[in-house]
């Protein structure tokens, strides 16, 4: 169905740019079991991107970007931060909204494309900053949960306004000082996940990127469960490292760092009761498509 | 004071929105020619002469063509590429008639490559890298071409005409409006019939299209 729809014209196919022709080709629009597993191998929907090297950042991107269950039919609204310089390469459809108003954005849009396309899916994943998504657009963010609209917010937690050049944020930890909060962090790092859960999100992951299985899985369920449901939230850490002080090659072990039992980041989830009910009913139902995609290679052998 | 005329530039770096300064646009079955309403047949016959008068007449078709969305894009698609090819087919072996695309309007950078496509942000690039004087848009969405057309009268000399699917375009020299199969069509046969009957441009500029 998808790649119906992302077609060129057979007479100007000759002419397209390279990258047009191979993604095209070669995405894995349509492909109902993409995953991070065809980073490297399939065309990607980021071209290139023009973050920092090593950036933890674009490494989540693309584990999202690959895990995305309809991505033909999946709008991404963003707001202004590092992802923005990146959303230009990327092969999803996107809005850049005003800082803050993401999810005010992601609202109406989803509403007005279960209008508009009653009969097909369509899902809205925001994609913002902490500052974006907890102090600035704190008011969008939890208005939307409170109305259960039926989208995945994912906050890109690096614990700080990277951009900008490094101020304090609501979700930095204590006592952190940054470039531009030299007295250090005064109060405690604000607890989005469990207000997230308070205010009515069904699926609730707090995580980091350092492995992409993780971010595949809690994607997918994500996305699944706003469909069906309600709203869900990831709070993923995505390190900057340039504002904590680090080299390109270790945005890794400072997410395996902060994903200790006892730090920050260790894995925290809430499945809501219908959420679960859900998602047990999907695995089933992958179960059996697997039992039967094997007992058919069998029958073959 | 005389009227304000919508002519090759460079004009300035800034140049106006040629509605703000009184240019409208033409009625079903008109066009306009440097602003100028005139009826549409003239404005095919003004095209085809631009079009082979040019040393590198070049058509710029956008994504509501490139991409076969539907039918009727799909249909369009093959009545541009026989514009293109009876293009060719009319110009003297010093002229070389391109097709370059618009596939979408993301900025790209940090370049893109102008010998293959063209962006609307900057597509003073691929004119000046190919000293592209004389282009058509088509299948370009109205608030990109307008960008585009601006850009390209405010920093070359490359006529620029719009083949417009909606009400036309005040910012291009020449514009069509209601653009249909039948109409890029008719534009072809216009090339083909001026085709010999028309001087190539003896304009020398130092960049290709730009002063």
């Amino acid at each position: 169905m998808s790649k119906e729809r992302i077609k060129i014209a057979p007479e100007f196919f000759d002419i397209m740019p390279p990258e047009y022709q191979d993604l095209v080709n070669r995405a894995t629009y349509g492909k109902e079991d993409r995953g991070w597993k065809d980073i490297g191998s399939a065309k990607e929907l980021i071209e290139e991107h023009s973050l920092c090297a090593g950036c933890p950042e674009s490494m989540a991107f693309r584990y999202i970007l690959a895990s995305l269950p309809n991505p033909e039919d999946t709008v991404m609204v963003g707001s202004t931060g590092c992802t923005s310089l990146v959303f230009p390469h990327v092969a999803v459809h996107n809005i850049h909204s005003l800082f803050g108003n993401q999810n005010a954005i992601a609202s109406g849009l989803k509403r007005a494309l279960t209008v508009r396309f009653p009969g097909r899916i369509k899902d809205v994943v925001v994609l913002a900053g902490d500052g974006a998504t907890v102090d600035i657009g704190l008011d969008m963010t939890l208005q939307a949960w409170f109305r259960q609209e039926k989208f995945t917010t994912i906050c890109f937690d690096n614990e700080l306004y990277a951009n900008t050049g490094g101020q304090e944020s609501g979700l930095m930890q204590k006592g952190f000082v940054a470039k531009m909060a030299p007295v250090g962090k005064m109060f405690e790092k604000v607890r989005l996940p469990e207000i997230a859960r308070e205010s009515g999100c069904h699926y609730v992951v707090n995580c980091t990127v350092s492995k992409p299985s993780v971010v595949e899985k809690v994607i997918r369920n994500a996305v699944h469960v706003a469909r069906e449901i309600g709203p869900t939230y990831l709070q993923l850490y995505t390190p900057c490292i340039l504002e904590i002080g680090k080299n390109s090659m270790e945005g890794l072990q400072e997410m395996r760092d902060s994903e200790k039992p006892t730090e920050r980041f260790a894995y925290k989830e809430y499945i809501s009761e219908p959420a679960k009910q859900l998602l047990a009913e999907i695995a089933a139902k992958e179960k059996e498509k697997k039992a039967a995609a094997k007992e058919q290679l069998a029958a073959q052998a | 004071m005389n009227p304000y005329r919508v002519m090759p530039g460079p004009e300035h770096f800034l140049p106006p929105a040629a509605a703000s300064m009184g240019i409208r646009l033409p009625n079903p079955g008109e066009g306009h020619i440097n602003g100028v309403i005139v009826p549409e047949e003239k404005a095919y016959e003004e095209a085809a002469r631009q079009f082979l008068m040019a040393k590198v007449p070049t058509i710029f078709p956008g994504p509501l063509v490139l991409w076969a969305w539907n039918e009727k894009a799909a249909k369009k698609a093959t009545a541009i590429r026989h514009l293109y090819e009876t293009l060719k087919e009319c110009v003297t072996p010093q002229q070389h008639a391109m097709l370059i695309p618009m596939p979408d309007y993301r900025p790209k950078y940090p370049k893109i490559n102008p010998e293959i496509e063209i962006n609307p942000n900057h597509p003073n690039l691929t004119i000046w890298h190919n000293k592209i004087d004389c282009c058509m848009f088509v299948g370009v969405h109205c608030h990109q071409a307008n960008l585009s057309l601006k850009i390209i009268r405010g920093g070359t000399s490359c006529y620029t005409i719009a083949m417009c699917a909606q009400a036309g375009h005040e910012d291009a020299m020449l514009s069509f409006r209601d653009a249909s199969v039948e109409k890029i069509m008719k534009l072809a046969e216009w090339v083909r019939k001026l085709k010999g009957t028309v001087q190539v441009s003896q304009v020398v500029s130092k960049s290709g299209s730009s002063n």
